[in-house]
């Protein structure tokens, strides 16, 4: 009782002075994070609002403006037009491949792990290298074409990343009469549609990425408790009616987490377009990161440059923050 | 009676049989999946073992005839002579970059981990959310007045600037590791400790930087990749070439003048080496630090 007593004494004197000692622990870091992502995001905020176009920083209020005129300048919209359509693609083909090759793994025995490596190693190149190779794989005057020429497919001819064509609605064709005659005719501009050129970027985030993908899936594969399997063995369920009954619904908090993370990456991507192919013929790969970097370091547009990237911001927070408050809900 | 006995042996023929043929097509598509990831490294390799004369554009899937160091040489060392400019003094600011930085948030992050993991106070949480979250940021949105501040404190183009904004930039990533790790680690561990009246940095020091090996290298793994592979932050604070690091080195050889694609992929190569020797010599870790939620890009 007596050895009770002092122990709690002595534990809760300790714990006073160390807990001060703990905070003023923390205090470099909150205070770098505090000024470097908290004070700069609001600073980055007011220079889209200020008229700082040239050299030297001038912060006289603008307004709206700067917004107002991103909406109306073409660059803009295309970029915006190429994130969502890259962003949709990348996605799909990420996840559809990574819980392919997940299943496929967890099926082996003899070389998982061999295959995991081979899968998996793409995620630690960096994307300049990544975005150098692959510009020449797909050359349109070399790599995959001819090589496809080579084995036989003459007729094998896309023109990859330097494709300037847009897969839209057009104005002229019988649909496009349609959707202007009943006033959306909006539907038929070339702003709303997929350039042929992302298809490129696509293949090589992939690369990058599916592996990634497929670790994801297949450690929560792995967690799958085989009672579970052996359970719908015997109700006489096939392979198939298991992977899309069973499976794929106890996979979906990964597969919820992994479309935030590939989400936002996708959002983000700058290191590939600047290496792979730069804005392309047209802004046919240009996106919203690249048009940020291009107008404020090269152009000096500074506050267009910073309107850019609060829209950026606004939407990976979009993604982010119901993923944060989940994981913090989780702890 | 004997047709039901001679249905059940057809049966389990029939399964076998497609049990060979489903085991057969599952090799294949994954043998067919490596070959799409192994295909940039096979380009990478052959084409940049090959010299000049041998690369055309027709001949690019060719095996080199004869091998050839001579691309390595130019992309190392370059012909200055000719206003070629090789990797070798942008290989060397990558190294002299990655280290201190890569020490350093780890160190960081480690004390940021106990803390939040051992010492929670009210809010504690709540300061852990707001460090993850300069994880998702895009760094875009932090970077005109991050050259500002760079600028005003003479930090602007030098590789000092850099590696004091990867240990910035590093610190949401690092706690999150060793927090996630010293979770793992029994609090008993430490009350028995704090009942002897060891103080919080005795504990650190004598119990929880000991055990602490794992997280470490998960987290000096991870940095050293990212901060190796980083471009947008390098591209914008570094201005002179001697000076920038290899990614950048490499995407200018890539991309301002014509260059042989030999000497491009012979640079690719070089740049991809260092994290890709980690990868093959410590795979476990490396992913033990993806899979920690941790991103790219």
């Amino acid at each position: 009782m007596k050895h009770n007593i002092k122990f709690k004494k002595k534990s809760f004197t300790i714990s006073s002075s160390d807990l001060i000692l703990s905070k003023i622990l923390l205090l470099p870091s909150i205070f770098f994070i505090g000024i470097f992502v908290y004070g700069c995001i609001i600073w980055t905020g007011y220079v889209s609002f200020s008229k700082w176009d040239g050299i030297l920083p001038n912060y006289d209020f603008n307004g709206f403006k700067n917004y107002f005129e991103l909406f109306q300048t073409d660059r803009f919209l295309i970029d915006i037009r190429n994130t969502l359509s890259f962003t949709v693609l990348f996605l799909l083909s990420c996840l559809s491949i990574g819980f392919i090759l997940a299943l496929l793994l967890d099926y082996t025995k003899e070389l998982s792990n061999l295959f995991q490596g081979i899968f998996l190693f793409p995620m630690a190149v960096s994307f300049i290298v990544s975005g150098v190779v692959w510009r020449w794989i797909l050359n349109p005057v070399s790599g995959i074409n001819n090589l496809m020429h080579i084995i036989g497919f003459e007729s094998f001819n896309p023109k990859w990343y330097t494709d300037p064509t847009v897969i839209h609605f057009k104005a002229e064709s019988g649909l496009g009469k349609l959707l202007s005659n009943i006033g959306l005719e909006f539907l038929t501009s070339d702003k709303i549609g997929i350039s042929v050129a992302i298809f490129s970027l696509v293949i090589a985030a992939c690369w990058q990425f599916s592996g990634y993908t497929m670790a994801m899936y297949l450690g929560a594969i792995k967690n799958i408790p085989s009672s579970i399997r052996e359970a719908a063995k015997i109700d006489g369920t096939t392979e198939l009616e298991y992977i899309i009954y069973i499976v794929i619904p106890i996979l979906r908090p990964i597969t919820f987490g992994a479309i935030i993370i590939l989400g936002h990456i996708s959002l983000k991507i700058f290191d590939l377009v600047s290496a792979m192919t730069g804005p392309g013929p047209g802004f046919a790969t240009d996106v919203p990161a690249y048009f940020m970097f291009d107008t404020s370091f090269k152009g000096n547009h500074f506050s267009q440059g910073a309107a850019v990237s609060i829209i950026i911001l606004i939407l990976v927070t979009i993604l982010i923050v119901p993923y944060l408050k989940y994981t913090e809900e989780l702890r | 009676m004997k047709t039901k006995v001679s249905l059940a042996t057809f049966n389990i023929e029939t399964y076998k049989r497609k049990q060979l043929r489903n085991t057969i097509l599952m090799y294949l598509i994954l043998v067919l999946a490596s070959c799409f990831y192994i295909i940039p490294i096979y380009v990478l390799l052959t084409t940049s073992l090959k010299d000049f004369s041998e690369v055309s554009l027709e001949s690019m899937w060719n095996v080199p005839t004869n091998f050839s160091f001579e691309s390595f040489y130019q992309a190392f060392i370059g012909e200055p002579l000719e206003g070629k400019i090789g990797l070798k003094s942008n290989l060397f600011s990558s190294i002299k970059l990655v280290i201190p930085a890569t020490i350093f948030s780890a160190l960081l992050g480690s004390i940021n981990g106990y803390v939040l993991s051992k010492w929670k106070f009210r809010g504690s949480n709540i300061i852990f959310t707001l460090f993850l979250f300069g994880m998702f940021i895009p760094y875009q949105s932090i970077l005109i007045p991050l050259v500002e501040i760079l600028r005003s404190m003479n930090l602007y183009g030098t590789l000092f600037g850099l590696i004091f904004v990867h240990i910035i930039y590093g610190i949401p990533i690092t706690t999150l590791i060793f927090k996630n790790y010293y979770d793992s680690i029994h609090q008993e561990l430490l009350e028995s400790a704090k009942i002897d009246g060891s103080s919080i940095l005795e504990i650190y020091r004598y119990i929880i930087f000991p055990l602490s090996k794992p997280a470490f290298v998960v987290v000096i793994i991870w940095q050293f990749t990212t901060i190796w592979n980083e471009f947008l932050f390098a591209s914008v604070i570094t201005n002179r070439p001697d000076v920038q690091p290899v990614t950048v080195a490499l995407n200018n050889l890539a991309g301002s003048f014509v260059v042989e694609w030999n000497v491009q992929m012979a640079g690719a190569f070089m740049a991809a080496l260092p994290t890709l020797l980690i990868y093959i010599l410590l795979q476990k870790y490396f992913i033990g630090g993806l899979l920690s939620g941790s991103v790219k890009g």
